[in-house]
């Protein structure tokens, strides 16, 4: 995409509502900041990667954005179905309404994101049946058809996650969260912890979602090949402080913070 | 009769208005579990100690009594229970559904339909109905304020799953007056129905969890199901041996060394009721001639 076609999509942007739009986000854990005054828009269709160091401050910044932290300032004003809404200051019921329906989370380690104790089936089933569905049958037809998506065969619907690979179990995680077809998806290292073959896999499975339903995500990570595979816009932090921001290619290609040099060079190292 | 070294009906006046007011703000909040500082009781709490304590502070002089356990006015826990609230409170006793005034149960509603005026309280182990999958007290109490019971439909989803039918059998979750979704302690689903709409106050008392709650009388309850699972309250495909009832809840007696087997009704009062009328059923002889 040429500089002309991109600047034409900017414009158009500008005239449309972004469906997440974030401003002087801020989080402190006492003298300490988790992160300090983080802005920007993500538009529908867009995903975005959020890189750095443990401690840089994404996951802080993630579980702000996602409402399971309060932050100390700042605005995360979502495009609802009612218009947009500031969810940091929404009710407390009227956000986790938005948890289990426009809004998704996966979690770095599948436990926290699945019931074990309950079916894979039962699994993909829950948010559907939060949101109202009762019958059986049709609950189940579409828990089958996303436990194929993610590639889990029919005959282990039945079969509860312990029983699971660390792969499965991440990709059932997966296929539970966009179930009800959110329009935001929250990832949290979502192939941290898996065998770099496993995680080629799911990278690969993502990325086929992704442009399938034309996923809007934040995911973050630390690790460049998943952000350069999935994400179309890069933020970089670096001690609670946003660095660098940009398109992905534009931003690993020809890093322009010193910090960013140093996380590209190290990951060309490896 | 009384013993003089308690209180009327055991438990300190004080203690009662406490429980009252947890009663009175389940009255109000028809299917919400409602904290209360549970006592200790003369009694190990399997035996029912929040019931005891609900009775015990909704007694009063003129009061006739019944205590049923799984039906049954003559099982020990049920004896036990009378026997305490006849020495402590001195009040009088009956077997009698329709001449009770307040009915402690455990595991059973009575087959005669309850009238206005009627008290009928439940023995329950775990009030929590979405204890089940979400272990967090926090987080259960958080989901009944929010009405997020999806998860109570992933229960009986799992159900379905592995057993092709909803297998929950006892303590069958209800939905109360479209808002609280409330365990009804392990009574058998077959009596699910009765919970709704009833003329009788409704309380139930959980001991060593600490909980009361209430359906107030003709509150609506509906017990929760899939479209193409429906609620099938189910009953075993026999008549009653004894007095031949079509439509009582049966429990199955071993009758001889042989595995000589036959159904009897559950609710023994309401069973005696039809034979004295004359009904008999299939195994059983007209009381008159003295039979079982
Ligand atoms: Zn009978």
């Amino acid at each position: 995409m040429g500089a002309a076609e991109l600047s034409i999509l900017a414009k158009q942007k500008q005239t449309e509502q972004p469906l997440l739009a974030v401003r002087g986000l801020t989080k402190r854990y006492g003298r300490r900041i988790g992160c300090a005054e983080v802005s920007f828009d993500l538009f529908a269709g867009e995903v975005l990667g959020i890189v750095g160091e443990s401690g840089s401050g994404k996951s802080t910044l993630l579980s702000c954005l996602a409402g399971h932290l309060a932050p100390d300032a700042g605005t995360v004003v979502f495009d609802t179905a009612d218009g947009p809404r500031d969810t940091v200051r929404m009710a407390e019921a009227e956000r986790r309404r938005l948890a289990r329906t426009d809004w998704a989370f996966v979690h770095q380690n599948p436990r926290d994101g699945l019931r074990m104790g309950v079916s894979a089936g039962g699994n993909v089933g829950e948010r559907l049946m939060a949101v109202g569905a009762r019958h059986y049958g049709q609950i189940r037809a579409q828990a089958v058809d996303w436990l194929g998506r993610v590639e889990i065969a029919a005959d282990r619907m039945d079969d509860r996650p312990s029983a699971f690979s660390g792969g499965m179990q991440q990709r059932l995680q997966i296929a539970r969260n966009l179930v009800t077809g959110p329009r935001l998806v929250f990832m949290d290292e979502p192939t941290g912890g898996l065998d770099v073959s496993v995680q080629a896999r799911l990278l690969d499975l993502m990325r086929g979602l992704v442009r399938e339903m034309g996923l809007s995500a934040i995911i973050v990570t630390h690790d460049l090949a998943v952000v350069r595979l999935l994400a179309d816009r890069l933020m970089v932090m670096q001690g609670g402080q946003v660095v660098e921001q940009g398109l992905t290619d534009q931003v690993l290609d020809d890093p322009q913070h010193a910090y960013t040099q140093l996380l590209v060079s190290s990951v060309l190292q490896v | 009769m009384t013993d003089q070294a308690y209180n009327f009906a055991y438990l300190d006046e004080q203690t009662k208005r406490m429980i009252r007011r947890a009663i009175l703000k389940g009255v109000a909040v028809p299917g919400y579990q409602v904290p209360f500082a549970s006592r200790e009781m003369p009694m190990p709490y399997g035996w029912g100690t929040g019931g005891v304590q609900v009775t015990a502070a909704c007694l009063v002089p003129e009061d006739r009594l019944k205590v049923i356990d799984q039906g049954a006015d003559d099982t020990t826990n049920a004896v036990s229970i009378r026997k305490f609230f006849q020495r402590t409170a001195g009040v009088a006793v009956t077997e009698a559904t329709t001449a009770a005034s307040i009915i402690q149960t455990r595991h059973r509603i009575p087959e005669t339909p309850l009238h206005e005026g009627q008290i009928l309280v439940y023995q329950v182990p775990i009030p929590e109905p979405l204890r089940f999958l979400e272990p967090r007290e926090t987080e259960t109490r958080k989901m009944h304020e929010l009405e997020e019971y999806g998860l109570m439909h992933v229960k009986l989803y799992e159900d379905i799953a592995r057993h092709g039918t909803i297998a929950t059998s006892y303590a069958y979750p209800v939905k109360v007056e479209g808002r609280y979704v409330m365990d009804p302690s392990p009574i058998p689903k077959f009596d699910n129905p009765k919970l709704s709409d009833s003329p009788a106050l409704q309380l139930f008392g959980a001991g060593r969890e600490q909980r009361i709650y209430a359906l107030p009388p003709y509150t609506q309850v509906v017990s929760l199901d899939f479209d193409d699972h429906p609620f099938d309250p189910s009953k075993a495909a026999h008549d009653c041996d004894l007095c031949g009832a079509a439509a009582s809840y049966l429990d199955e007696v071993i009758i001889d060394d042989q595995g000589g087997r036959m159904f009897v009704c559950s609710d023994t009062d309401f069973c005696r009721g039809r034979r004295e009328a004359g009904h008999v059923g299939a195994l059983g002889v007209p009381l008159a001639e003295g039979g079982m």
